[in-house]
């Protein structure tokens, strides 16, 4: 599948072959304004590296802003991909190569740049007047040494202009197309075919040629340009990575959950519904589940978050795979209703993919920001099943997983991700529908004798699904409090305890279904390290390294949240010292002195709507470590 | 399939005591929807009954039916998730005027515009009732309450304007005491392919009683009352001799015989008509000035949000490659290491 401008350019390249250098993974971070299409660039080189068998991860950071002011730094969109030849975790903490399409985008991430990078910029746009709406007071260019870096300034818009003469465009088109030219530059330096992006040009503008043909050209003059100039080489290559056979594709977080979910609802034989309202990060996926009407799923974009989960609790109650998606804010639109679901011992799917809060927050922007939330966020004792992921790609695992739980146990579940998870993506090895579990619901037959509501049929606690349509099972549901078995109303003080402990029972029954915490490292000793959700990459990077360099400790990742695994406390008891570290104000932290009173808990948090960098991690835990041998 | 099982109206009672205090106009409407559904004779499990919060909302406790008493304000999004996730089911919603006029407010317009087929009721007795006796978004203006002490400053809602606003297919307007309308109106609004909204004046012994005493009066009430049926002349009064025209872009009480004025110059009620304008203009009409309309003010015919819904998805199957989960999860950019 090697492409022609390849075999064209095969004489020069082995000209060139001693100026190849094999690397073990780097990190791109593509940026520029955000309707430069940056995260469209990104995309295209992480796609196209896949493809190629590296194991990648990825980070888009993009403002909130559709369109802020053009050039300044609040208007910065940036990508990051990090691949390699072995496993990746994390879309990297520092870029190895830059590409800043103009002076803000510089000024954004100069503490992004590792020493000795290479940054390449778009000289054209590096004028006075971007470098007053960047903000800067001269250069950017002159706070970086010179030295220290190695810094390729292209002609980007000039070229781009130059190859499209021939085509009869307008000026705003002609430049739309730049950021190919950056993207072919990049593809040259680490010998990326181009294949993968012309086709993907084909089909996007199958119904405009005109810039299908345009893009083609501006992408190969870029990579020309970068063959062309010295100032490149060495170019890089980065070898397939040594992993798992199978079939892969990249998957995003969002995309992941969507299709859990589907897969779930096809596992238990029931049609999927999702009730929505749009919402940043989240929305994506009830954008993607509306596409898949061709699954039969059934969306229903509401007119706010209440009536979207409530539509979500109509439709279980007539017998679907019930869910409501959504942020923060929206989580906490939607607590009422959760109660009810509660309460009504309904089987429903909240996802909540979080985002920095309070309030608004910022939306766009990672945080754990609603682990409290999702266990407490609610009036009276109001328990639920609360999951978290903790890879783009295991999305689909646990929105599978809550699903499977809320069905077979009749309970709302919280499925906790986060906007770093859902708008990263990485490989992801297809599963096959065929290994996944059946998923039995309690489903009461019609005609049922003596069908009580609230009748507990097993040890796990569950009562039946009666669902609205079948016969002979008519009965009330409510948000006043059920008489035990019977589920009329009542007020009886001694009956309000018994539910409330059975609602409470039935939910740390669901532990049957969780799996014990496995720790990786050592299995007992000076420190565990110890995170939940969307953290996984960067602590495991972080455990893998200092493994590596000879230190020792074990290291704990939680997905299962309530009910926590059964043997988290006879595992956290091996430890001397125990360090949560969450990206939040140590939320999960809190929740395990809650759990466990008689263990300590030190905390490394982090909230800047970033995740944490594999470096402060490190630094963080070799600062325990060395207290400890002190 | 099963045989056709004749159900009475008894065959829709739950086993719950019903606690509405006595007097209260809640008894009649439950008696004409137990009604109305035996009339209809679909299936008992067939029908479902959401309500939300309000005293009126503690109605599906007292049907033999698929029910739920959610929460406040919320009975349109959970009967529209009902209606979608199968579209054979019956759904009634029971709301009252605090439950879909203010904190439902918002659900209540929507379902309107969407017209999901689902039957709803609204009792309508301007006042909080459960909470004992505040005012509500449909309390009259200068309306003394525990909460307007010195009177209401409030411009009240008119359920039918709302509906007329968001370009609602069906209003209907009946009154508590009477109940064969009731039942009448029920099994035509249920019957109808669409979001159906009832507003029944109701009466609430306790915190607003005889709020539409005036309209109810023995006495008079034929006087202040204007029964509709489709097609029939806006005839009323006692001796019928009372009719509505139009005068200019208003309507106007008449009397048959004076200055003129014969029958055929009364308005003829037009249901069906598409045109909102007249539907506005009648429901809006208020004591004393003009009499009160009940029956069916607007029922016209469009397509409902599930059968497009429906429709849809089956349009996207066909032409949709992708069958299956394993389809999707294979489907775009993959590769095999």
């Amino acid at each position: 599948m090697y492409l022609c401008c390849h075999k064209n350019m095969s004489k020069k390249m082995t000209d060139n072959i001693e100026k190849i250098k094999e690397l073990e993974e780097v990190v791109i971070r593509f940026s520029g304004d955000s309707g430069d299409g940056m995260q469209l660039t990104g995309s295209l080189f992480s796609d196209t590296s896949a493809l190629l068998g590296n194991d990648l991860a990825t980070f888009p950071d993009y403002p909130a802003e559709i369109r802020a002011p053009q050039g300044t730094v609040g208007g910065v969109s940036g990508f990051q991909v990090h691949f390699g030849q072995s496993e990746v975790n994390t879309p990297g903490d520092y870029a190895d190569v830059l590409v800043a399409m103009n002076p803000a985008a510089l000024k954004a991430n100069l503490k992004l740049i590792k020493r000795g990078g290479t940054i390449i910029i778009d000289i054209d746009s590096f004028t006075e007047k971007n470098f007053e709406k960047a903000g800067c007071v001269s250069d950017p260019l002159k706070q970086l040494g010179y030295r220290d870096y190695n810094i390729i300034k292209a002609p980007i818009s000039t070229l781009t202009r130059e190859s499209l003469k021939g085509l009869n465009l307008d000026t705003k088109s002609i430049l739309r197309s730049k950021n190919m030219f950056a993207l072919g530059m990049v593809y040259w330096l680490f010998h990326r075919p181009l294949e993968f992006t012309q086709k993907f040009l084909e089909n996007k503008f199958k119904k405009i040629p005109i810039v299908i043909e345009a893009n083609k050209i501006v992408l190969k003059a870029g990579y020309y340009y970068a063959e062309t100039i010295e100032a490149l080489h060495p170019s890089y290559r980065v070898a397939p990575a040594r992993i798992e056979k199978g079939t892969y594709r990249n998957i995003n977080g969002n995309i992941a959950t969507a299709w859990g979910l589907i897969a779930a609802a096809e596992k238990a034989d029931l049609k999927l519904f999702l009730g929505s309202y749009p919402i940043t990060p989240a929305s994506e996926i009830l954008q993607e589940l509306s596409k898949r009407k061709d699954l039969g799923v059934k969306t229903f974009q509401a007119e706010d978050e209440i009536a979207g989960i409530c539509t979500a609790i109509g439709a279980s109650f007539a017998g679907q795979l019930a869910v409501t998606s959504t942020s923060g804010p929206g989580l906490s639109l939607k607590t009422e209703a959760i109660g009810l679901a509660i309460i009504m011992e309904l089987p429903l799917v909240i996802v909540n993919v979080q985002r920095g809060g309070p309030s608004t927050g910022l939306p766009t922007k990672t945080e754990q920001s609603d682990l409290m939330q999702a266990l407490f966020g609610r009036h009276g004792e109001s328990p639920l099943v609360v999951l978290a992921a903790s890879s783009p790609s295991n999305c689909f695992k646990y929105a599978f997983e809550a699903a499977r739980i809320a069905l077979e146990h009749m309970t709302p579940v919280i499925l906790l991700t986060d906007g770093f998870l859902a708008n990263g993506s990485e490989p992801w090895k297809i599963p096959d529908m065929k290994s996944l579990p059946k998923i039995t619901p309690p489903i009461v037959k019609e005609d049922t004798e003596d069908y009580q509501p609230y009748r507990r049929l097993n040890d796990e606690m569950v009562r039946g699904w009666a669902v609205a349509g079948t016969k002979g099972l008519e009965h009330r549901l409510g948000g006043l409090e059920k008489m035990a078995v019977t589920g009329t109303v009542s007020y009886v003080p001694e009956n309000h305890q018994v539910m409330t402990y059975e609602r409470e029972k039935k939910i740390e029954k669901v532990v049957s279904k969780v799996p014990d915490i496995k720790v990786l490292g050592e299995q007992e000793g000076e420190l565990l390290l110890i995170g939940w959700g969307g953290t996984y990459g960067h602590l495991y990077t972080a455990y893998r390294e200092l493994k590596k360099e000879g230190f020792k400790l074990g290291f704990a990742h939680f997905n299962y949240i309530k009910p926590l695994p059964a043997n988290t406390y006879n595992t956290f008891k091996k430890y001397k010292n125990l360090l949560v570290c969450e990206l939040n104000l140590g939320q999960f932290a809190n929740y395990l002195r809650l759990n466990f009173q008689d263990l300590e808990f030190m905390q490394y948090n982090k909230i800047q709507g970033l995740p944490f960098t594999v470096s402060e991690i490190k630094e963080k835990i070799l600062t325990v470590l060395q207290e400890e041998t002190k | 399939m099963s045989e056709q099982v004749v159900l009475s109206p008894k065959d829709f009672k739950s086993d719950q005591e019903v606690r509405w205090c006595a007097g209260c106009g809640d008894h009649a409407v439950l008696s004409a929807v137990h009604r109305s559904m035996a009339e209809l004779g679909l299936d008992k499990e067939k029908y479902v009954v959401i309500s939300g919060i309000g005293c009126s909302s503690r109605f599906p406790y007292y049907m033999n039916t698929f029910a739920m008493h959610s929460i406040h304000g919320r009975a349109a999004p959970i009967s529209s998730g009902v209606k979608l996730a199968n579209p054979e089911l019956n759904v009634w919603m029971i709301t009252g005027d605090g439950d879909s006029m203010a904190i439902g407010g918002n659900h209540f317009i929507h379902l309107v515009r969407r017209n999901i087929d689902i039957n709803l009721i609204l009792l309508n007795n301007q006042i909080y009732g459960l909470t004992k006796g505040q005012y509500s978004p449909t309390s009259l203006e200068g309306q003394i309450t525990k909460t307007s002490p010195y009177g209401s400053i409030e411009t009240p809602f008119h359920p039918g304007a709302l509906v007329v606003g968001a370009q609602g297919t069906f209003f209907a307007r009946s009154i508590d005491n009477n109940l064969k309308l009731s039942t009448r109106i029920f099994t035509e609004a249920a019957q109808f392919k669409g979001t159906s909204v009832v507003e029944v004046l109701q009466n609430c012994v306790i915190y607003n009683d005889k709020a539409h005493g005036y309209l109810t009066d023995k006495e008079h009430k034929e006087d202040r009352q204007l029964i509709l049926e489709h097609g029939k002349s806006m005839i009323y009064g006692k001796d019928r001799d009372k009719g509505i025209v139009l005068d200019g872009l208003s309507l106007k009480v008449v009397k048959i015989g004076e200055d003129g004025i014969s029958e055929k110059d009364i308005l003829v009620h037009d249901a069906h008509t598409k045109n909102p304008l007249m539907h506005l203009l009648i429901a809006n009409m208020l004591n004393p000035e003009f009499p009160v309309a009940l029956g069916v003010i607007r029922a016209v015919p469009t397509e409902t949000y599930e059968d497009k819904f429906y429709k849809q998805m089956e349009v996207v199957k066909e032409k949709s490659p992708i069958k299956s989960m394993q389809d999707l999860l294979h489907s775009g950019n993959v590769w095999t290491v």
